[in-house]
């Protein structure tokens, strides 16, 4: 059987920007499939690729087996694609949107109304409001819904999460894995890390390159493999952040909910047991009281932290140096 | 700042109601905001923070209630309060095809600085956050986490007493999120009150106080471990989920 998506050694550049570099990936026939990175890590130019808008500059992709550049019309006719932006009609209502995007289709709502009715029911009440008076919840079902409504094999998500509040982001993964049931490949790239990890493989793209390519699991396991992470807690939370970053052992350290996490250098994690000893008599002495120190096992976020500042976030090797 | 000033909540509101035909947006809603804190406003899409938001910055007048937002009255003195608050949301804070200095000179002018003050802060602004070399790019060149370095620094340019920070970080990735922090730390520490919105629950961890708006009106209020020890759960997302699922009204 084909892979849902196969892509070999593509690369796009715009102007001196080099959006992917030689890129190669497989996503499987019903795999729901994450792509995660910062922006500008070239996520949105390898949607564009695949769902056949935008051209490579060289390398070879495929979708169910068919070409994206010689086969482009039989492969709109079998994906979805939800953008990063709301595409919809604004000044369509909710209704007149799908009716619309069946019509392309050549199809009807009633046609393939088992595959959507969980997401049209709760859309239904707001039928004949405009598009673009919907809340960003209702937005996104829509545009789901709109993305669904020809029974695609494959579907491509652009951040499709990205302003929806926690319950509705929630249930929007929950109308994913019914999909995922259905057979349907799932290739969804997000900011957020708790649904990253909801994939059964994840793609960490950064500058137009895989950094890393894996299941959650396995991401988990290759961080534990090479470092030690503690969770740190304190009074003065702001200024336990930057007293822990002087620590020479301490690689990084990040806020992350009621506590901050602490990365250990390898030369760190060899030697936890001293460097935490070592950590508890500073910060004593910079004056924090009741800190709370221990050892935990690392999410998926504290991965992308480690993973991700392999090079300088903030460098800025696209700007053009100023005369 | 005289002793006065200090003392006074930076934001007070008290029974703030918007109303858009017989649909209640924001219902006698009241809650203040002190000097220096990072306040949270939560709440889940169409809950009525963005109308919320809209009158406390001037941009739309209450149907009912009163307040003050840095010293000045919400109902009678809109025009004042929009000077003297600074905003930023998500991404459309700066003009992409203006270059660095361009842009902080058009905001500098609309905020009401004069020509002589503008030079002083934009060389200024520009050694602070490392930009010098960077004066005459265009912000579409930047990468995202100078953007939102640039677009914050912006936004409080004017030295407001309060930002209004409307999803500063939707769609930002873990690292870069967390950059943005940074800086809203470093505003708070130099006495500017921040009122921020997020769907990142472990944002809300960041803030001094979370208020929570369920359906229009303010269901929950207090420092985030209070929240949690409250309903009983260990984080604030769990806090969220039990309030938002308790809403009646459908997105709206």
């Amino acid at each position: 059987m084909n892979k849902a998506v196969s892509i070999q050694g593509i690369s796009k550049h715009y102007g001196a920007v080099q959006a992917l570099k030689n890129l190669s990936l497989d996503v499987e026939q019903g795999e729901l499939f994450g792509l995660i990175g910062p922006d500008g890590a070239g996520k949105t130019s390898l949607f564009r690729i695949l769902t056949t808008l935008l051209l490579p500059d060289a390398g070879k992709a495929t979708v169910n087996g068919l070409d994206v550049v010689s086969d482009y019309r039989k492969i709109r006719q079998q994906v979805g694609y939800m953008p990063g932006r709301f595409s919809l009609y604004p000044d369509l209502t909710v209704k007149e949107n799908i009716t619309f995007f069946a019509t392309l289709f050549n199809t009807t709502l009633e046609e393939n109304y088992n595959l959507v009715r969980e997401i049209y029911v709760q859309i239904q009440p707001f039928e004949s409001r405009k598009a673009g008076k919907l809340s960003g919840g209702m937005k996104q079902k829509l545009a789901l819904c709109c993305a669904l409504i020809h029974r695609p094999t494959v579907l491509f998500l652009d951040e499709p999460t990205t302003g929806v509040d926690p319950v509705s982001r929630a249930e929007f993964w929950q109308m994913l894995k019914r999909l995922k049931a259905e057979g349907i490949s799932i290739l969804v790239s997000t900011p957020y890390m708790d649904e990253a990890a909801q994939c059964n493989r994840i793609g960490l793209l950064k500058e137009g390159e895989l950094l890393t390519l894996n299941t959650p699991q396995g991401i988990v396991e290759d961080f534990r493999a090479t470092r030690t992470l503690w969770s740190v807690r304190g009074q003065a939370q702001y200024r336990l952040l930057q007293d822990l970053r002087e620590l020479p052992f301490v690689a990084q350290c990040f806020a992350f909910g009621e506590s901050h996490h602490v990365i250990l250098t390898p030369e760190g994690t060899a030697k936890e047991a001293e460097c935490k000893a070592e950590t508890l008599r500073f910060l004593s002495e910079r004056g924090h009281h009741e800190v709370e120190l221990n050892h935990i096992t690392a999410s998926i976020e504290d991965c992308y932290m480690q993973l991700s500042a392999q090079e300088p976030l903030l460098s800025a090797p696209n700007i053009t140096p100023h005369e | 700042m005289n002793e006065t000033k200090i003392d006074t909540p930076v934001l007070q509101v008290k029974g703030l109601t918007k109303q858009f035909g017989r649909f209640v947006a924001v219902d006698h809603v009241s809650f203040e905001v002190q000097r220096g804190e990072i306040f949270g406003f939560l709440g889940a899409n169409g809950a009525g923070k963005t109308t919320a938001m809209r009158m406390l910055s001037g941009l739309s007048k209450p149907t009912a209630g009163q307040g003050q937002v840095a010293g000045f009255d919400i109902v009678t003195q809109p025009e004042q309060i929009k000077r003297h608050i600074g905003y930023m949301s998500q991404r459309f804070s700066l003009y992409e095809d203006l270059k660095v200095w361009e842009n902080i000179r058009l905001f500098a002018g609309i905020y009401g600085l004069k020509s002589a003050q503008i030079a002083q802060k934009t060389d200024q602004l520009l050694q602070q956050l490392d930009l010098t070399a960077e004066r005459n790019t265009l912000v579409s060149q930047l990468p995202l986490g100078w953007k939102q370095k640039l677009a914050f620094s912006i936004s409080i340019l004017h030295d407001p007493e309060i930002v209004f920070l409307d999803e500063p970080t939707g769609g930002v990735d873990p690292a870069t999120r967390r950059l943005f922090w940074e800086l809203i730390y470093q505003a708070a520490e130099r006495g500017i009150s921040i009122f921020v919105t997020t769907h990142y629950m472990d944002e809300a961890e960041y803030c001094n106080r979370v208020s929570i708006m369920v359906d229009g009106q303010i269901k929950a209020l207090d420092t985030p471990s209070q929240l949690k020890k409250e309903f009983g759960v260990s984080t604030m997302e769990a806090v969220f989920q039990q309030l938002a699922r308790s809403a009646t009204r459908n997105s709206e």
